[in-house]
């Protein structure tokens, strides 16, 4: 008999092997592992994991299916709340959510609700199974700006209510941050994403790509020209952040979203593709969130000696404590409690290294968190020939500097409501890192998923 | 995907397509640019655009083949698609969103060099368009080279000149506008649009000579959202992305030489796909052009 304090471990493959390609690193478990694992559930009553999931899945009745190896059922429960199951069971913190609440986990390890999440996900793919179809169509058009994650999850859910959806999406692959960010060692695109996406358009959705929202064409037109009664924003938070430190627009500097975006959008670590990345022989990647740590171990696949490089220690480090984990086993060197302060380089303008300052933690600031102060007189250099910037980003002005009427805050940020996602505009919702700046793939999912109801709200009263 | 309707050579190294995409048409303006991706497999490559027909719906490019992308949409005939064709990016020429009423006490001169004529075409047709005169230089090393030349001269005063002498004014576009100065003639404004040493030398020039000058920018970029900052450019201290705060900068701000050094930041790796692409099945590393690296 199994330890029933204990989770079933998952099946990863080797760190050495893994940090040498791009194949998914996790490999999830397979029908036993999930039934064992599902069978620690106790399906409590006052079930806390649901209210720490951001779309509120019902979580003790997919897992009681799970355990009855009812598969199909499991998923079609998954599917009332969430669109995007088989990233989310790879990509969402649990740790601080649902397995966070789990009452299991108050004297042992939670239940594994991401992995088995992922396995129902999964088996629904590899088995054809697709979401309910939609009821009837109400008639009414809704535009959906942006097919990331919050776009994703409105559009789904409207179109299960029996809206007319339309995404459109700036680049030319649909999935946003899902494709152009999270790399495929950790979220693998043909196999994974684009099924999600089809199941999205299998609910009736049409997504229209190479359409940038505020340059070809405008959203007032949308609604004015081309009949839409109301539109979603969820564009993302695009614009990279730079430190403002000299030497920082030298040859080898990237932003995170452009080391990320070649590598995974472009396919740029295989040798059919076209676009080309810098193959650094020893890189630094700036900042401690899952973005540092998916830049890092990319430029690790791709042959580098690879350091992060972060202000605070460990236990600050924003990124997940799985993908730390990863990054430690896959050889990623942590300089922690460092700052860069200047980049250096050579008389072609190449990055020769990069100059930084020991910090120590003082009193904590105004995120909670213990401040990191400089130490006088502990500069030192990092030789590299590559710095990736991977300090967060904010969101692109684009729509809101061409739309009347819609507000944004000091952060560039579009103001909307956290229930319904209603902007300063009527007919107008915005959700996700628009509005909140950079956060996770399950918070933007949520806020689609409260912009969907506020937009059936508004739309059936009209 | 989109479809080309039209393929034609301008010059011995310029090439021009008409391509039907009526989103980006109907909205796109003279100062902006469009990104292209051919197939799959292929680059995003920021591409000028060198006419527009808002009623056919159709975007017409002008484009040097250099990297494996732009030889793959060499190989486009008309009839063909393109996979990806997005746009319009960048802010629109401040000619165009200016205060009409300034724009039209203003007597502009562009310098245009090379494949950068293009660019300058739909700025020049809608200063002629809106009954305001303008000059045009069009520079070029040789005769072959000079592109455009019969729509440029029904838009504004046309003056040639090549480097070599072979066609129009000897000698390059900033001695051309020493000489229209020298002979009397006054500037408000000069837009100068071409290979970044020639913006460079035109910057100097009219700093000389006291004329506020426009240039645009083509650094390396993905997306052309704002999304990627590989087009940073050192506008006075500041620094500036390209795709969303362009093109178009003050040039006598521009630091070129920086931004020279990082349009060289991938030539390496380009070449060498380039190389590949050219040899396909028979790139094996044996004739060295590659650096034996493959």
């Amino acid at each position: 008999m199994a330890d029933v304090l204990k989770k079933v471990p998952v099946r990863e493959q080797d760190a050495k092997v893994r940090a040498t390609n791009f194949e998914e690193v996790c490999y999830g478990y397979n029908k036993e592992e999930a039934v064992e694992e599902a069978n620690r559930c106790i399906t409590c009553k006052n079930a806390k994991c649901i209210e720490g999931c951001p779309v509120s899945i019902d979580i003790p009745a997919f897992i009681a299916a799970v355990k009855e190896e009812k598969f199909e059922e499991a998923f079609q429960i998954i599917s009332k709340s969430s669109a995007l199951p088989a990233v989310c069971g790879r990509v969402c913190p649990q740790e601080s959510q649902c397995e966070g609440r789990c009452i299991r986990g108050k004297k042992g390890d939670p239940i594994s609700i991401g992995k088995l999440e992922r396995f129902v996900a999964d088996w629904a793919r590899e088995n054809g199974i697709k979401p309910k179809a939609p009821a009837e169509k109400n008639g009414k058009k809704v535009a959906v700006i942006g097919s990331g994650p919050s776009g994703l999850t409105c559009a789904g859910d409207l179109a299960k209510l029996g809206y007319d959806v339309t995404i459109f999406e700036a680049l030319h692959k649909a999935g946003g941050v899902l494709v152009y960010g999270i790399p495929e060692f950790r979220l693998p695109k043909d196999r994974v994403v684009g099924p999600e996406v089809e199941n999205v358009k299998a609910l009736g959705v049409k997504i229209e790509t190479d359409v940038i929202v505020g340059r070809t064409v405008k959203l007032d037109e949308l609604m004015e020209d081309e009949g839409f009664d109301a539109v979603f924003i969820g564009s993302g938070a695009g614009l990279p952040k730079f430190m403002g430190i000299p030497g920082e627009t030298a040859c080898g500097v990237l932003s995170a979203n452009e080391y990320l975006t070649r590598n995974n959008l472009m396919k740029a670590f295989d040798e059919n593709y076209d676009t080309p990345i810098v193959h650094g022989k020893k890189v630094v990647v700036v900042g401690g969130g899952n973005v540092a740590m998916d830049a890092a171990r990319t430029a690790l696949r791709l042959g580098a000696e690879t350091h992060i490089v972060y202000r605070r220690s460990e236990e600050e480090l924003p990124a997940r404590v799985e993908e730390v984990h990863h990054a430690k086993e896959e050889g990623i060197i942590f300089d922690l409690l460092t700052n860069p302060v200047e980049i250096l380089a050579d008389e072609n303008d190449w990055v020769t290294g990069i100059k930084c300052i020991r910090m120590e933690l003082g009193e904590p600031d105004a995120s909670g968190r213990r401040r990191p102060v400089e130490v006088a007189g502990s500069e030192f250099t990092i030789e590299c020939d590559t710095v990736v910037m991977s300090l967060g980003t904010s969101p692109n002005p684009l729509i809101s500097s061409t739309t009347k009427g819609l507000e944004i805050n000091r952060r560039q940020c579009i103001v909307a409501t956290e229930d319904t996602g209603a902007t300063s505009k009527e007919g107008v919702y915005a959700g996700g890192d628009a509005v909140t700046g950079a956060a996770t793939v399950i918070l933007a999912m949520g806020a689609g998923k409260a912009a969907a109801k506020g937009i059936h709200e508004y739309l059936s009263a009209k | 995907m989109f479809k080309i309707l039209e393929a034609e050579q301008l010059s011995a190294s310029v090439y021009k397509q008409v391509i039907h995409a009526p989103r980006v048409a109907k909205s796109c303006e003279p100062g902006q640019f469009i990104i292209v991706r051919v197939d799959e497999t292929a680059e995003r490559i920021p591409l000028t655009i060198c006419d527009y027909d808002r009623e056919a719906g159709t975007v017409t490019l002008a484009f040097q083949p250099i990297g494996v992308s732009t030889h793959k949409l060499l190989a486009l005939k008309a009839g063909d698609e393109i996979a990806d064709f997005v746009g319009p990016l960048g802010r629109p020429s401040e000619l165009v969103t200016d205060d009409f009423e300034e724009v039209k006490k203003k007597k502009v001169v562009f310098i245009a060099g090379g494949v950068g004529t293009a660019p300058v075409y739909p700025q020049a047709k809608w200063l002629h368009d809106h009954g305001i005169e303008c000059d045009i230089i069009v520079g070029a090393r040789t005769k072959d080279l000079i592109i455009l030349e019969e729509e440029m001269s029904k838009v504004g005063n046309l003056h040639i000149c090549t480097d070599d002498g072979s066609y129009g004014f000897h000698g390059v576009g900033t001695a051309m506008l020493e000489k229209l100065v020298s002979e009397g003639h006054h500037y408000d404004l000069c837009v100068a649009i071409g290979p970044m040493i020639m913006m460079k030398f035109a910057c100097l020039t009219t700093k000389k000579l006291g004329i506020p000058t426009i240039v645009s920018m083509n650094p390396i970029m993905v997306d052309g959202t704002g999304m990627c900052g590989a087009c940073r450019v050192l506008v006075g201290d500041e620094v500036k992305f390209a795709c969303v705060d362009g093109p178009e900068f003050d040039g006598h701000k521009i630091d070129f030489e920086q931004a020279m050094k990082r349009a060289a930041m991938y030539k390496t790796e380009e070449g060498r796909r380039l190389l590949k692409y050219q040899e396909g099945d028979t790139h094996h590393g044996g004739c060295g052009n590659c650096g034996g690296d493959k």
